[in-house]
């Protein structure tokens, strides 16, 4: 039975399992039926909210279509693509947003690395320590940019103070370190998790043993914990990367995209909302869920990353 | 765990280690917390502790319509759009666990592209689709799109907490007489419900965390939650230096996210870690 019938689910199903598989038991078809039946109001919804605008964007994309010219509307094929990927905007938010991406998550990888052993090997407080560092991670990214920000402002802040009343905000680079730090604080706790479900699975004879055998610490995690936790490793980058791909909140706060360090998410809010450009928010749009599929068809391809959840449906 | 940090040394090392990372995470909370205290004449004062105290940031925002109203608007928003999802996705993620029914694979696939989308390229269109319905800058503006995100998470975090159930129960409620659904509601769900406390959590910390939407499908305080309505502070000219009033609303935010982490701390690691280095 082909999958695409999943869609249509509920009445056509059972009409559909009815009609060609006659041979299936009344249990079996029961059991079908209710499995679309339970999964029928879930597709709906993500197929309306999701699917159904990635197609209309394409199709906006494709349209000269800005709000405050409405009488102008016309379809103009691949020229808005041609527009922003000759667009000297789209390159430096592109270049912003993967200096963010590939520090934040590089830096958040070894201190999430040590976070994770910090958690392991405590034996003092571990839930004293482990709810205090989920608090960074259930904080309003908002909520915390706004402290950074002020914390940055010279004559305001500690933090400005303590580096001589510097005012990073108001600096390309400066201002970058600045969102990278704001990242790395917030999604460590995330990684540092990820990868101590990892930790707990490395057996412990095993480093013994190693022990045992003359390894010292450095030998134990590279030859041994390090391969074990690739998987759960390779899954935290997969996740962390496109995450911070989609920065947005935290530069929004901070600097709002000034010095050229928007990101592309920035980039597209602009021109939708400041710009009101729907044709070239659009555009921008797919363009970043282009650049997110790469990513993950790298990370699945390349470092053989088992995409999460595939082994729901194979057992 | 483990139990191998055994000499001195190495305990004061580990202990130190919990300071600098419980230190870490706690200062930019305190600092807000700091700056939501002091006086206006305070706020332009860098240092940590407040020269002088008040309670003036939290009692104007806390009568300002500016603030509670959006307060409201986010408690709801993500309430019910927490309750939502939850139901939906458990209802997918049983028979994702359970049921053998072609498509399975298909529709965990879209979960997981859902929950990896850029949300910015879904701004545009839905902007789009929402003026065109009447749905902008209403709840259920925010409320379908925060169900259609938290649905992945909940999905994907419940099918791993439902496949850890023990199903002998299930199939001794269809020994007894039991349906299938009446199998679900009875002998299933009950089993369930820490999973799926743990899925609400981490849903309404999601819905409770997003600003990208909140700003863009929002133009008033009819519609708009606490962290796009932050924004909005600076113009107002009810308060003289934002700064005090912005501190004090992103404390008054995080206290719910406190409580959380104090209360439910095993489960929400639980949560944020089930499925993923599992298979």
């Amino acid at each position: 039975m082909s999958t695409s019938t999943q869609v249509a689910a509920g009445t056509a199903a059972e009409q559909a399992a009815k009609k060609r598989k006659p041979q299936l038991s009344e249990g079996a078809r029961a059991e079908r039926r209710l499995g679309y039946l339970l999964c029928a109001p879930a597709v709906i919804v993500m197929l309306a909210v999701v699917a159904y605008p990635v197609v209309y964007a394409v199709w906006l994309s494709l349209q000269r279509y800005n709000l405050e010219l409405p009488q102008q509307v016309k379809f103009v094929g691949l020229s808005n693509y041609g527009a922003v990927l000759s667009s000297p905007y789209w390159w430096q938010a592109l270049e912003v947003t993967v200096i963010i991406t590939v520090f934040s998550v590089a830096i958040t990888l070894v201190l999430g690395m040590l976070l994770a052993m910090v958690l392991h090997r405590t034996l003092f407080a571990r839930g004293t320590v482990r709810t205090t560092s989920l608090i960074p991670y259930g904080i309003v990214t908002v909520a915390a940019a706004y402290g950074w920000q002020y914390a940055w402002t010279p004559g305001q802040g500690y933090l400005s103070a303590a580096f001589n009343d510097s005012a990073p905000l108001t600096n390309h680079f400066e201002a970058l370190i600045v969102i990278i730090i704001a990242e790395i604080w917030k999604t460590t706790p995330f990684m540092g998790l990820l990868l101590l479900a990892g930790l707990s699975l490395v057996p412990e004879d095993l480093l013994k043993a190693a022990k045992v055998d003359g390894a010292n610490a450095w030998q134990r995690f590279t030859k041994i914990t390090l391969p074990l936790m690739k998987p759960a490793i390779l899954v935290a980058l997969l996740f962390r990367t496109l995450d911070s791909f989609r920065i947005f909140d935290n530069i929004f706060i901070l600097t709002q995209g000034s010095n050229n360090t928007g990101s592309v998410s920035i980039l597209a809010y602009d021109n939708l909302f400041n710009a009101l450009n729907l044709g070239i928010g659009s555009t921008i749009s797919i363009l970043i869920f282009i650049c997110v599929a790469i990513i993950a068809v790298l990370f699945i391809k390349g470092f053989g990353t088992a995409a999460p959840g595939t082994s729901f449906g194979g057992r | 765990m483990a139990a191998v940090a055994s000499t001195p040394r190495q305990k004061v090392g580990w202990t130190t280690a919990n300071f600098v990372v419980i230190a870490l995470a706690l200062i930019p909370v305190l600092w807000l917390l700091s700056l939501s205290f002091k006086t206006p004449a305070a706020v332009i004062d860098p240092s940590f502790i407040p020269a002088s105290w008040t309670w003036g940031n939290y009692s104007g925002i806390l009568t300002s319509a500016q603030f509670i109203r959006p307060l409201i608007n986010s408690i709801g928003i993500g309430l019910i759009s927490t309750v939502i999802s939850v139901v939906l996705a458990s209802m997918a993620a049983y028979a994702i666990a359970r049921l053998r029914f072609p498509g399975k694979s298909l529709l965990i696939g879209m979960a997981l592209l859902i929950a990896m989308f850029p949300l910015i390229a879904l701004v545009t269109p839905l902007f789009t689709i929402e003026r065109a319905l009447g749905l902008f800058n209403t709840w259920p503006g925010l409320i379908i799109p925060y169900i259609a995100f938290g649905l992945p998470l909940g999905i994907y975090t419940l099918s791993a907490f439902f496949r850890e159930i023990p199903w002998e129960l299930e199939k001794a409620a269809k020994v007894d007489g039991a349906t299938p659904f009446q199998a679900f509601v009875r002998v299933i769900a009950p089993l369930a419900a820490p999973g799926m406390v743990t899925t609400a959590i981490l849903v309404f910390l999601a819905c409770w965390n997003d600003f990208l939407l909140a700003i863009s499908f929002t133009s008033t305080i009819a519609s708009r939650t606490a962290p796009a309505a932050m924004e909005y502070f600076s113009g107002s000219s009810q308060f003289t230096v934002p700064t005090g009033p912005i501190a004090a609303a992103a404390v008054v935010i995080t206290i719910p996210i406190i409580v959380f982490v104090l209360f439910f701390q095993r489960r929400i690691v639980a949560g944020l870690t089930s499925g993923a280095v599992k298979g």
